[in-house]
């Protein structure tokens, strides 16, 4: 999707009548276009080299890479720190703010920094337990809760005031939005947890994992029904998703991550194919095709830890951009390549052309 | 005491109507609590409270009660203290992600809350809790008046 506005990276788009950020991926969504999300895992590094790296794999491919917030209670490169570089070169990022661990003074001071930055969405998340990471000893913090801080932050951009009720100079126009996980118990209030999160402030939603398309379709269809995906004020559901790379680590995420659901015909399915690593990206694109046919799904959210460059195989093979190339550095004008990207390297010609 | 709190929930609409009445007493004798002096009360009601609500709810004293919003299962046994419902880490079983052997205080709220004549108070989202109110009489923040269900304490 080409705009007539498109700005020089690293500076905002103009917000547009009825939008809340000067972002892209609202943009997209707002135009009622299949949009792709994808992540970037934060390196174990302080070398900025390394995240534009692991960003231009997804090249002419998402209109948003999120920046994970210290994921499964592991220690990264902060969220910010990554968005800040990515936006730098003119990428459009989701990020994410985990309530673990900062309290309400260190979240607000970090979404304006963001917002100064270039970040235009935030998901705002509750975040995972400490006892799930390398740091189970960590004191959690949770001042906050996933709507308490979209409250917030809808607060800071829409009245222009801290949580305090002290003034903002000039508000961080940021587009809002927070996790569902329809997959896990308590399943039968799941559309209420979502409809709260709606009357927070969240306009976009990224699924956890997605194995089990029926249940996505019943929790769709209440969401539909709660009148939350009709208006101007709709929430757009990005369905998340990814590859498993073999039964066996199916089976390890089952019964080792919090929150994510894997039903044994998928592991059967697995574990009965020749190649399972294929049979894996199989699913994952099997998933995708199905979801785009579920009415109010807005877009796809496709995370492929370790498997990051499956990701532009299924996007092709699936056809969901509808031959539409998002930006990426360099899409439209040569000169302004991702420094760390193999076509600036003169390895690969361009991924795709506008 | 965990059995304490579950029967608890189990008999939310009981508890709900008890609820009720027993805040409409604290208004009532809000003259004769203020004549007595609400600082000295302050203590000995923390105390009590304390004691009761502990022994119902496994209450931690956040001083800002919502128990009557969340289907009379205290959020605050939530490791993660969420209050505006489960986490997206919920066991097949219905444990929780942090403890395992303890079923999510939210699974209950929501449970509790549709045994409830208010139950759909569960829907209003709860904003941030103030920490300063932490260990202090949330019955006496009732007989002053100065309880929103929502605003997390503050006035």
């Amino acid at each position: 999707m080409k705009f007539d506005d498109e700005p020089v990276p690293g500076y905002s788009l103009p917000v547009l009548p009825g939008h809340v950020s000067p972002g892209r991926l609202e943009r997209v969504l707002r135009a009622g276009r299949f949009a792709v999300t994808t992540e970037i895992d934060p390196p174990d590094s302080a070398d900025p080299a390394e995240v534009l790296r692991r960003a231009a794999i997804f090249d002419g491919y998402v209109d948003a890479i999120n920046a994970t917030d210290g994921s499964g209670a592991n220690c990264h490169m902060s969220s910010v720190g990554v968005c800040s570089l990515l936006t730098r070169v003119g990428y459009a990022t989701i990020l994410q703010m985990s309530c673990r661990d900062r309290n309400r003074i260190a979240m607000q001071g970090e979404i304006l920094g963001a917002a100064a930055m270039g970040a235009c969405n935030l998901l705002c998340l509750t975040g995972d337990g400490v006892q799930a990471g390398d740091h189970p000893h960590a004191r959690p913090v949770f001042d906050l809760d996933s709507p308490s801080l979209l409250e917030m932050a809808r607060r800071m951009r829409d009245e222009s005031c801290f949580e305090s009720g002290r003034p903002i100079d000039s508000p961080p126009r940021m587009f809002l939005g927070a996790a569902a996980n329809p997959f896990v118990p308590p399943r039968a209030s799941r559309a209420q947890r979502l409809a709260k999160k709606v009357a927070a402030g969240a306009r976009f939603i990224q699924t956890q994992y997605c194995f089990d398309v029926a249940v996505l379709r019943d929790f769709m269809a209440e969401v539909g029904d709660l009148g939350l995906l009709e208006g101007p004020d709709r929430v757009h559901v990005l369905v998340g998703m990814g590859p498993l790379p073999s039964a066996r680590s199916a089976r390890w995420v089952r019964d080792n991550v919090p929150g994510i659901y894997i039903p044994d015909a998928v592991i059967r399915r697995l574990e009965g194919a020749s190649n399972q690593r294929e049979e894996g990206a199989r699913l994952c694109r099997d998933i995708l095709q199905e979801v785009r046919e579920i009415e109010g799904v807005s877009g796809a959210h496709i995370m492929a830890y370790r498997q990051e460059t499956t990701v532009a195989h299924i996007i092709e093979e699936t056809g969901v951009l509808e031959g539409r190339v998002p930006w990426y550095p360099g899409r439209d004008n040569p000169t302004e390549l991702n420094p760390e990207s193999p076509e600036a390297a003169g390895e690969l010609p361009a991924a795709a052309s506008s | 005491m965990y059995r304490v709190r579950r029967w608890v929930v189990r008999h939310a609409r009981a508890f709900e109507l008890l609820y009720a009445g027993f805040e409409v007493m604290l208004q009532r004798s809000a003259p004769l609590l203020k004549r007595i002096g609400y600082a000295r009360l302050e203590a000995p009601m923390a105390r009590l409270e304390r004691l009761i609500k502990g022994l119902l709810f496994d209450c931690q004293m956040c001083g800002h009660c919502v128990l009557s919003s969340t289907g009379m299962s205290c959020p605050m046994n939530c490791p993660k203290r969420l209050r505006n419902g489960p986490c997206g880490g919920v066991r097949e079983d219905g444990g929780c992600e942090v403890k395992p052997e303890m079923r999510c205080v939210w699974l209950d709220a929501w449970e509790g809350s549709r045994r409830m004549k208010h139950g759909d108070r569960i829907h209003v989202v709860q904003l941030p809790l103030d920490a300063s109110l932490e260990g202090t009489s949330s019955w006496l923040r009732v007989a002053r008046g100065e309880h929103d269900a929502k605003a997390g304490g503050r006035r």
